[in-house]
């Protein structure tokens, strides 16, 4: 067995561990710690596939702002657990069938038959020189220009969506409203008073 | 040597993982959102893997994309969550029972 074979099953083993604790644990906090190290074990496999720039995207988009986001909404929503478990047990074994029954189908297809090593050769490991960072920014900006534009407004949009369903005005906040403050014209802020001189 | 059905059943694995974690979670929205992750990272792991053995770079491509769409997902739903739990006070689905459908 190769040093790499080991490092993917270490890797492998860690992160069906984790995954399996995100869907048992009871504290939702400990899922999504438990979804971090997913994340991070996954970005180390992706190491392992020569995709530098998608683990590093993965960890930083991932586990620095997805997960983070989900812990804030763990933590304010202020979740009681004792409730969520009910059902837990009556679902337990059509869950697990239905799990088992689609990983062996797709095992089936998956496994040496169509994709063993003959078919699927690995390539030939890219030296140091090669960037994959530059090869995926040359694919992005250039074949790929449009749908990335539409990923930006994807994320637009998302941003947009996710702060007008938040936003809530509170009316016992003072708050500018520049739209007036921009309409306003002379008359409204200055009178010019016209009054006779008082005599001594 | 790791071959290209290592990597595929890793993600198959994962994935059921997340399906059963969809049935048995199924009164816990914060969980259920987190499976769903779960499972784009499985669908993710196919793409890099299919683009390494390929020698292909339009599988990473669609990562790219599938993490774009994850993002902006989960930042809509966690904010729908938030609504629900200011406007009903609790985000448990036994609660969500308005519409009678």
């Amino acid at each position: 067995m190769s040093f790499e074979l080991f490092v993917f099953y270490v890797f492998a083993a860690i992160l069906v561990f984790a995954a399996s604790r995100v869907i048992t644990v009871r504290n939702p906090i400990f899922a999504a710690m438990f979804l971090v190290l997913a994340f991070f074990t996954c970005a180390g496999i992706w190491l392992l596939l020569e995709a530098e720039f998608l683990a590093i995207t993965l960890v930083l988009v991932y586990v620095g702002a997805v997960m983070v986001l989900f812990l804030f909404v763990v933590m304010m929503l202020d979740v009681n657990i004792e409730p969520k478990r009910e059902g837990y047990v009556t679902y337990l074994p059509v869950g697990l069938l239905v799990g088992a029954i689609m990983l062996l189908e797709m095992v089936f297809l998956i496994t040496q038959r169509y994709f063993k090593s003959e078919n699927f050769p690995a390539p030939e490991r890219a030296g140091a020189e090669v960037s994959n960072t530059q090869e995926l920014g040359r694919l992005l900006y250039s074949e790929y220009l449009f749908q990335f534009e539409i990923a930006a407004v994807i994320l637009l949009v998302a941003i947009v969506a996710a702060i007008a369903l938040t936003l809530r005005s509170r009316p016992e906040t003072k708050y500018q409203k520049p739209s007036e403050q921009i309409a306003a014209t002379k008359e409204q802020r200055l009178r010019v008073v016209q009054m006779p001189s008082e005599k001594r | 040597m790791i071959s290209l059905s290592h990597y595929l059943t890793l993600g198959a694995l994962l994935f059921c993982l997340s399906v059963v974690g969809i049935f048995l979670n199924r009164k816990n929205v914060i969980i259920l959102l987190m499976s769903i992750e779960l499972m784009l990272l499985a669908v993710n792991l196919n793409f890099v893997a299919f683009s390494h053995f390929l020698s292909d770079g339009a599988g990473q491509i669609f990562v790219f994309f599938i993490l774009t769409v994850a993002a902006a997902e989960a930042a809509i739903g966690l904010a729908i969550l938030v609504v629900l739990f200011r406007n009903r006070q609790t985000i448990n689905v036994a609660d969500l029972d308005e519409l009678k459908g």
